[in-house]
């Protein structure tokens, strides 16, 4: 169905930002635009959403130019639900920002940038041409960059160096492989490639530019061995930042993978058992880091790298009970790991620093909020009944059918190091009594002396987004529906062919 | 003129890469460089040369008859080339101060150690 309302969610971000730069300088305007335009982007996006879920996939042709011509946009279900979940971290981002965010920050123009971001990534998600996803992955990194590197401090900057080349390889990698696939299919509409390359003789040729596409993707999702560059960055920048990196910008290299892996180059036993095998070493490394790194969001950066191994382990199994399960977990990580960057930024506040040895007796000052922050940590362990734990019923169901018990074993190794780590942390910083300070003095406390209105912008988020969590561990049963509808279109494409190329064209 | 051109891309990518494995910084950014003049060459080639058939077509005729130059390969070339451009840009600058932050141009020695953050 054409519905040239699906590419609001990206006007709306554009619109914010822009109404964001009349107001340079003056920073309090811009906070309440920011969480003006997040909340209608919220809107727009559940609107977007339900439409689909209730009658189908959506189509927008740029500028009437008919498809495969034109540049194609494509609401799904896959991408309205990346919408959506975009849509509910960026308001959360953006609350939290109205405090977390130094107002120096703030004069330079970090609010238009994270609006930018924002659009990006929504764009991202409901692009159908690959190079047009090309286009809005540049959008993304170059306001990445911009976020990365703001303010100025040394060890920021020198984690933007290490972020900033390895995207920038990536970015060209995944150039080299758009500029291939149009040399042998003479397409960039992911329908119709889907069908020319599915027709094609010549396998090892698609071989060759699927591993461009995962090289690209592998370095922006951090997949092993590609994904140094993460834990090495990741921990510079302010929390709210390093919060929409860790919660979306992983992840939408994750969706560009899901995206390409199933419906442009399905997945032969070359390529399943690399994406298995990737996924295995990238568990494994991601938990080795966690456990030895002592500074909150170190621990959290490597916690993303472990996560991101099971997604892409569903994704090599390629059964619809292993992509149920990946995307399950997906949509549960995409709201965790936002969540537990603002967690951290958070301690932060309430003490002056992120180190574990030097952390103590928060749940000893503040029990309620404890136990907040609590259940998120113990959703990314994935305790029952929490979010957590159902995508990996459903991944080793998929593995124990498929026989990849090595994956299998690694999604344990990785489960119990999460438990471990986040063990460790719950003891360290909430239960251990407050270290004493090595010469007397006492520790800073930002968070004290704001008055309850600026409190209360800190916590919001944080209660928000575990509320989401908490509905997706309880209320499983719907999110999984949602999944399991993603995974069957994901097996079956004609219905996504269909709705871009016209009811006559067939697979 | 494709063989040529094959030949070229194959030096540009690897000098690309061969610089980026290098230590220094100035060294990092002309491989990033190099390596995008390679992928560009790379769409151009892919997308097929054809030479002196503009795809313009007769007053006359409503269909192409002849064999013409794709005029998609350049435009993605354009786009890709802006888009480096500003990618470039921006890591020159941070380069730049990056060497006066630390005054080395060595890739080792961005290892301060663990501080505070923010």
């Amino acid at each position: 169905m054409i519905d040239n309302t699906l590419i609001f969610p990206v006007i709306v971000h554009l619109f914010t930002a822009i109404v964001q730069l009349f107001f340079w300088r003056k920073t309090v305007a811009q906070r309440i635009v920011s969480i003006t335009g997040s909340l209608i982007a919220m809107l727009l996006a559940t609107r977007l959403f339900t439409a689909v879920w209730n009658d189908g996939i959506r189509t927008m042709q740029a500028a009437g130019w008919d498809a495969p011509f034109g540049i194609t946009f494509v609401a799904d279900v896959f991408s309205s639900t990346m919408v959506l979940l975009t849509s509910f971290s960026g308001l959360a981002v953006s609350i939290y920002s109205a405090t977390g965010v130094a107002r120096g920050r703030m004069l330079y123009g970090y609010f238009p940038i994270f609006h930018f971001l924002l659009m990006g990534l929504n764009g991202a998600f409901l692009s159908g041409d690959i190079f047009n996803l090309y286009v809005w992955f540049e959008v993304i990194i170059i306001a990445s960059f911009v976020l990365m590197t703001l303010g100025g401090r040394k060890a920021q900057i020198e984690g933007a160096v290490k972020y900033m080349a390895m995207n920038i390889l990536a970015s060209t990698f995944f150039l080299t492989g758009i500029g291939i696939l149009y040399g042998i299919t003479g397409t960039l509409n992911m329908a119709d490639l889907s069908l020319k390359i599915a027709a094609l003789e010549n396998r090892k040729l698609v071989d060759l530019t699927a591993s461009f596409f995962i090289i690209g993707f592998g370095i922006k999702s951090a997949v092993f061995p590609l994904y140094f560059w993460l834990p090495s960055s990741y921990h510079t920048p302010p929390s709210a930042v390093a919060a929409v990196f860790g919660g979306l910008l992983t992840k939408v290299g994750i969706y560009a993978l899901f995206r390409v892996f199933t419906l442009i180059f399905i997945p032969d036993d070359f390529l399943a058992t690399l994406l298995v095998i990737l996924a295995i070493f990238t568990i494994l490394t991601g938990t080795f880091g966690a456990v030895i790194k002592n500074n909150i969001r170190r621990v959290f950066s490597y916690l993303i790298v472990c996560h991101i191994g099971f997604m892409l382990g569903g994704l090599g199994m390629y059964s619809e009970i292993a992509l149920t399960g990946a995307l399950l977990y997906l949509f549960h990580d995409i709201m965790v790991k936002t969540n537990i960057f603002l967690i951290a930024g958070l301690i932060r506040k309430l003490r002056g620093t992120m180190n574990m040895d030097k952390l103590g007796g928060l749940y000893a000052e503040y029990p309620l909020l404890s136990l907040v922050m609590a259940l998120v940590l113990f959703s990314l362990v994935g305790v029952p009944p929490l979010s957590g734990f159902w995508p990996k019923i459903y991944l080793f169901e998929a593995g124990f059918m498929d026989g990849q018990y090595a994956l299998v074993a690694a999604i344990i190794v990785g489960s119990f190091a999460t438990l471990y780590v986040i063990a460790k942390l719950w003891a360290k910083v909430f239960w251990k009594d407050q270290p004493d300070a090595p010469d007397g003095e006492t520790p800073a406390d930002e968070f004290k002396p704001l008055n309850p209105f600026r409190k209360s912008l800190l916590v919001v988020p944080i209660v928000f987004l575990a509320a989401i969590t908490l509905y997706i561990g309880l209320a499983a049963e719907n999110v999984a529906a949602v999944a399991k509808h993603i995974a069957h279109e994901m097996k079956d494409i004609s219905p996504y062919i269909e709705a871009v190329l016209g009811p006559n064209v067939s697979p | 003129m494709e063989l040529l051109l094959v030949i070229l891309l194959g030096v540009l990518y690897a000098a690309g890469i061969f610089m980026l494995l290098r230590r220094s910084m100035v060294k990092l950014l002309i491989g990033l460089i190099l390596l995008g003049n390679g992928a560009n060459l790379m769409i151009f080639l892919a997308g097929g040369i054809t030479r002196g058939k503009p795809p313009v077509i007769d007053d006359a005729a409503k269909l192409f008859t002849d064999i013409y130059a794709d005029p998609i390969p350049q435009a993605l070339i354009l786009t890709a080339i802006v888009i480096s451009f500003g990618l470039q840009a921006f890591a020159i600058v941070l380069l730049k101060r990056v060497y006066v932050l630390i005054n080395s141009d060595d890739l080792d020695d961005l290892n301060t150690p663990e501080e505070e953050d923010i």
